[in-house]
């Protein structure tokens, strides 16, 4: 079992899943930012490996990217500060990143690196399960979860061959689109929720365009098991690249806020 | 062999959300080309209106010079003036054929952007075109160009704001739009089916060299070039010669030099990776991240390129050559003077490649360059230039 399926299984309320990008907006304040969330107590930390060409990204991400890319953040520096994170907290934490950066490195010796340094899984945001083989072979063999992408636009006949291949946890995509953040969530992502779960019992995460406390009440309510937010953290952090104390103080607060509101649902259904 | 894939190079590397617009798009292009009206109603555009057959030109003075036989495949007298065309027709046809209503592209010279401007017009789509704002700077006569023909300029600010920061603000759009919107790929380049698409449409080149030179010398060329950028034009030349004694080459972007690193010659000293969709020789670091490149031409500067290329050098079918931006400038006024054709800069690296090889062929060979495009879009940045380089 690894910590994802762990967690799931123990968490008394949804998942709250926050995402940064390794090295946004320096190394050091990188380092901080993600001990700082996960004392905020987020329940799943995913780190963004920057990419040059993140065709999946909205402008917040794009530009946090290439904030950490000119930072000079690589895949080992990332994978010591999971290392570095990894003496102070046991929740799962995992790597969002494009296929060339696993590539380049090559799959076994990437996964390896990433397990050894404390990661529990790894969502390629552009693999389709269609290429998929060798990543879910070495992920199953090294030990890590491979977590796969589900958007409104997938059909019941990939569903069920994504189902087949994921496992820690479905990543729902809410919309069609980049990430960034929304003003609402559009109504198919209920939808998009009840027909995964008739296919599924993995844990079903929900994230693009996830900003707002009342984002997060419907979601629940419908089923889902976890929430992702990223863009609305990474504008904060962009909103104060002048002052890294306000930046890490205001996204903890932000955290903190956002993770009582899964709670207060729990008891709210409970 | 894997769905869409040449060798081990091509595939499906696309966000989870664009998996179905692929699907669709295979299945809709499947059924377009068996439609016989729909294949009419291409062939009747591209020779009422963009003007094809191309001719096959010989040329009297090169050839005196170089001592050697020496014909050009005229794509530069296509409407728009360059090869691009053969493709947005194709394309913007197959995209009324399934019913969307509106078109994107990305470009980098423009050429493309000003293909599909014009294919949008004829045929009544709206069209947005994404462009890096330092190819908007170099390439202002286009932007005007597709602005008249009733398209939208859409300015990209982001990476290295040229064309490979176009393409992935196209796929953005894609991904946001993906009900309504077709996104009309100008190379052979990114996730299968279009670099099979692109290579249908494109091949209309080398069929016509084929029939025309058997006509006027009674047999096939030695050597074909072509320059390679994403590499349509080339793959368009050379799909019909792959399986005859016909030497295959194609010139890459060589920038200040291959020495220099600023350069765009992706398979002459790139590696394996994935870019945009696509397994590929790709221009990379150490770690996987995609480089900056540069060229004269901005249709050449691309750090990717077409996955069959990439098979097609593994197994030495065609071999690939890049030249300096100074061999294209000299190209470039050669052929100007010489045969009374301004080249544009991108087909000029295949001029500049037969002129630097010239010795190594025999007065009796055939030498076919495929002129891509015509070269009034770069005057301005030659006069520029002057000297300087």
């Amino acid at each position: 079992m690894t910590r994802i399926t762990d967690t799931f299984q123990h968490l008394k309320s949804p998942a709250f899943i926050a995402f940064l990008v390794a090295g946004d907006p320096d190394l050091e304040t990188s380092i901080q930012l993600a001990k700082h969330v996960i004392r905020a107590g987020v329940d799943i930390l995913e780190i963004g490996m920057p990419f040059s060409d993140p065709v999946a990204d909205g402008p917040t991400i794009q530009k946090a990217n290439e904030r950490a890319l000119k930072s000079g953040m690589t895949p080992d520096i990332l994978f010591d500060i999971v290392h570095e994170l990894r003496k102070d907290t046991d929740i799962p934490i995992v790597l969002l990143t494009y296929y060339n950066i696993v590539f380049k490195r090559g799959i076994e010796k990437f996964y390896r690196h990433a397990r050894d340094a404390g990661i529990d899984g790894i969502l390629i945001v552009d693999m389709p399960y269609e290429e998929s083989k060798d990543v879910v072979e070495i992920a199953r063999t090294v030990g890590l979860n491979q977590i796969f992408l589900v958007s409104i636009t997938t059909s019941t006949k990939r569903l069920k061959k994504i189902v087949s291949l994921a496992s820690g946890f479905l990543y729902l995509i809410s919309t069609t689109g980049v990430t960034g953040v929304r003003q609402e969530l559009e109504h198919s992502v209920f939808e998009l929720i009840h027909s995964v779960r008739k296919q599924s019992n993995l844990p079903l995460s929900i994230g693009f365009g996830i900003s707002k406390p009342e984002h997060i009440k419907p979601l629940i309510s419908e089923g889902a098991n976890g929430v992702i937010v990223g863009s609305a953290i990474v504008h904060l952090i962009e909103q104060h690249l002048d002052n890294k104390k306000i930046m890490i103080d205001e996204v903890s607060r932000y955290i903190s806020t956002m993770k009582k509101a899964t709670g207060l649902l729990k008891d709210i259904k409970g | 062999m894997k769905k869409g894939r040449y060798g081990d190079y091509g595939g499906q590397f696309v966000p989870e959300t664009l998996m179905c617009a692929l699907e669709e798009l295979e299945h809709a292009y499947g059924q377009f080309r068996k439609d016989h009206t729909s294949m009419d109603t291409l062939n009747r555009y591209l020779t009422d209106y963009a003007g094809r057959p191309t001719k096959l030109t010989y040329c009297e003075n090169l050839s005196e010079m170089l001592k050697c036989n020496v014909f050009l495949k005229r794509e530069d007298l296509l409407h728009g003036g360059a090869h691009k065309i053969n493709n947005t027709l194709g394309q913007a046809l197959l995209a009324k054929f399934m019913g969307k209503k509106r078109l994107i592209a990305e470009t980098g010279a423009g050429q493309h952007g000003v293909a599909t401007a014009i294919a949008g017009a004829v045929l009544g789509i709206p069209v947005d075109v994404y462009m890096g704002e330092v190819d908007i700077e170099r390439q202002k006569l286009n932007v005007f160009r597709m602005e008249l023909l009733g398209a939208r300029v859409i300015p990209v600010r982001t990476g290295t704001r040229t064309l490979k920061d176009a393409i992935n603000e196209a796929f953005r759009d894609w991904v946001t739009n993906v009900e309504s919107t077709y996104y009309l790929i100008g190379s052979v380049v990114g996730p299968h089916p279009y670099p099979r698409i692109v290579r249908d449409f494109q091949s209309v080149i080398g069929s016509e060299t084929r029939e025309q030179i058997k006509k006027v010398s009674g047999r096939l060329p030695d050597v074909i070039l072509a320059c390679v950028g994403g590499g349509s034009n080339a793959i368009g030349m050379f799909y019909p010669f792959l399986n005859d004694k016909v030497r295959l080459i194609g010139v890459e972007a060589g920038g200040k030099g291959l020495e220099t690193g600023e350069h765009g010659a992706t398979l002459c000293v790139g590696s394996q990776g994935v870019l945009h969709g696509a397994m590929s020789y790709v221009l990379q670091d150490d770690y996987g991240q995609i480089m900056n490149t540069h060229s004269i031409s901005a249709g050449l500067d691309y750090p990717g390129v077409g996955p069959e290329h990439s098979m097609l050098k593994d197994i030495g079918r065609v071999e690939y050559f890049a030249v300096t931006d100074h061999e294209v400038l000299e190209a470039f006024h050669l052929l100007s003077r010489k045969e009374g054709i301004i080249p544009a800069l991108e087909s000029a690296h295949a001029i500049a490649q037969v002129v630097k090889m010239a010795d190594k062929f025999d007065k009796d060979d055939i030498v076919v360059i495929n002129l891509s495009g015509r070269g009034d879009k770069d005057v301005g940045e030659v006069a520029q230039l002057g000297d300087s380089i």
